[in-house]
């Protein structure tokens, strides 16, 4: 599969089935360093070739190698590394990053391998719904693989030595992807973000920051990676995130009973602009596409799939609206695109 | 001002922060030289580190200025929060001991240990989880469970092998 290949795949992390609440998706990320070698965001160049090469040839010790595709970072157009950006499969850093700098993805997008990112190594697993646990044991499989032929750098003390002192330990972060628009909707989500940052976690929108996330989707992840065990950091995030989707399940059961009018209204101006609005941003479609969300959630639009709004949630970033046209796009034409998109799926409901 | 290792003028100045706490050292012309620094070029800090020796020790810990294998000056590291190599972390160990029990509130790692690593990591790692439970244990005030515990780590220092459920 080719990188226009993506473009064409569904059935990723990001498309949630109808019984998993406000949960998107569950990512474990782990971060590696190759021994005696120097960090990327210092080394020459020759270096970071030698990495990628080791890189690649520890590949060959992963069991399903072949369905892995790569990419080097100075081989793709600004728009391709975009585009992979946008699908969570490179993080920006990366995406700014030139000699050395690659990733491996397979084919379904669960599993992605950056290199010459911060770390040497930024391995990832990502999975729809709320999956921590199975995001653990693939990641750490995947882990396992390519350890058989990298020496990592490794303390009996400080675990796995990064080039941030903030990942050191375990090099583990966990994340699990909210939708929340019940506590933005009650206004209840600033307490929230306070509380669970005080207890060592972080929240950040996905899209925007803090409370004025776009598209109410949030993401909450540990701060900590050193003195616990893998599987406590990630039962600990686990029993965090549950409180908080109880907390927007019962937001969501406040508002249809008091102010059921007033949801029934926000869903329905949100599918009355997206069905035909010329023009549309991608903060505005994010929130308006949020809110339609909501309304399948609660069966206020019986006609219409969860999975195929979070699909357009990915759809309608700029890299995906210009791949899917086949040339650049200034931002008019990209949000004249982006309506047109939205207002063809809403047509076919 | 006078070299610190005898009394001539002093012609090589070093400022350094340790801890908060400034430090001087004043060389001259001849310790210099002893120490491998070419008044005439440019001064490598490594190798003023990696050249003192002897009764100077101690000036040479506290001179740290630079990780020995990837060149990472302490300023910078300071500048950008990133080290330049895995030996940056002993080359900058006071600073970032501090640092690291900031933002983890613990200084030992518990988790996953790479195949590759030795018995000698695995026992280290067994003896520092014991550790941490024996002192639970006292916090709890049982004392049978620490006093097996204490047992154990006793036992796994003499043996100097992880034994049963060493490995985790």
């Amino acid at each position: 599969m080719t990188l226009d290949g993506l473009l064409q795949r569904h059935g990723g992390w990001l498309e949630t089935g109808p019984d998993e609440g406000p949960v998107i998706s569950s990512r474990v990320r782990l971060a590696r360093n190759l021994r005696d070698t120097t960090f990327p965001g210092w080394a020459s160049k020759d270096v970071r070739n030698r990495v990628w090469n080791e890189v690649l040839l520890a590949f060959d010790g992963v069991p399903d190698s072949k369905s892995f595709l790569r990419w080097r970072m100075d081989e793709l157009s600004a728009l391709d590394r975009e585009l992979l950006f946008e699908r969570h499969l490179i993080s920006r850093e990366l995406a700014d990053r030139q000699t050395g700098s690659g990733v491996f993805v397979n084919e379904d997008e669960c599993r992605a391998v950056m290199v010459n990112e911060e770390d040497h190594i930024r391995l990832q697993s990502l999975q729809s719904g709320m999956n921590l646990q199975k995001a653990w044991e693939v990641a750490d499989e995947l882990d396992n693989a390519l350890e058989q032929s990298l020496s990592y750098a490794f303390s009996s003390k400080l675990g796995y030595l990064t080039a941030c002192p903030s990942n050191v330990g375990t090099g583990l972060r966990a994340s699990v992807m909210l939708h929340l628009p019940g506590l933005v909707l009650t206004e209840e989500i600033k307490p929230v973000i306070n509380a669970v940052s005080k207890i060592g976690l972080t929240v950040r929108g996905l899209w925007g920051e803090g409370s004025e996330a776009s598209g109410h989707m949030f993401q909450i992840s540990n701060q900590i990676t050193l003195g616990r065990p893998e599987p406590e950091i990630i039962s600990n995030l686990e029993q965090i995130v549950l409180e908080v989707i109880e907390h927007e399940k019962n937001a969501r059961i406040r508002l249809m009973s008091t102010q059921e009018i007033r949801v029934q209204d926000h869903v329905g101006r949100a599918y009355g602009i997206l069905a035909n609005a010329a023009l549309m941003t991608t903060g505005e479609a994010l929130d308006l596409l949020s809110a339609l969300r909501m309304g399948v959630d609660f069966g206020l639009l019986p006609k219409m799939v969860r999975r195929e709004i979070d699909r357009l949630f990915i759809q309608i970033h700029p890299a995906h609206l210009q791949k899917e046209a086949g040339s650049a796009l200034s931002p008019e034409e990209r949000d004249i695109k982006r309506a047109l998109l939205i207002r063809k799926f809403l047509e076919t409901k | 001002m006078k070299c610190d290792l005898c009394d001539k003028e002093a012609v090589v100045h070093l400022t350094q922060v340790v801890n908060g706490e400034m430090k001087e050292v004043h060389l001259c012309e001849e310790h210099a030289k002893a120490q491998g620094i070419d008044l005439n070029s440019p001064i490598s800090i490594t190798d003023i580190l990696m050249g003192l020796s002897g009764p100077q020790k101690n000036i040479a810990s506290e001179l740290s200025l630079a990780c020995p294998r990837c060149g990472m000056a302490r300023e910078e590291f300071r500048k950008t929060g990133r080290l330049g190599c895995p030996d940056c972390y002993k080359t900058f160990m006071a600073e970032l001991t501090m640092a690291i029990k900031a933002m983890h509130h613990s200084g030992q790692h518990f988790g996953k240990i790479p195949a590759r690593e030795g018995v000698q990591t695995r026992m280290k790692s067994k003896i520092a989880r014991l550790q941490k439970e024996l002192e639970a244990a006292i916090a709890h005030e049982d004392f049978e469970k620490a006093a097996k515990l204490r047992d154990q780590i006793k036992k796994c220092r003499e043996d100097g092998t992880p034994g049963e459920g060493g490995a985790k």
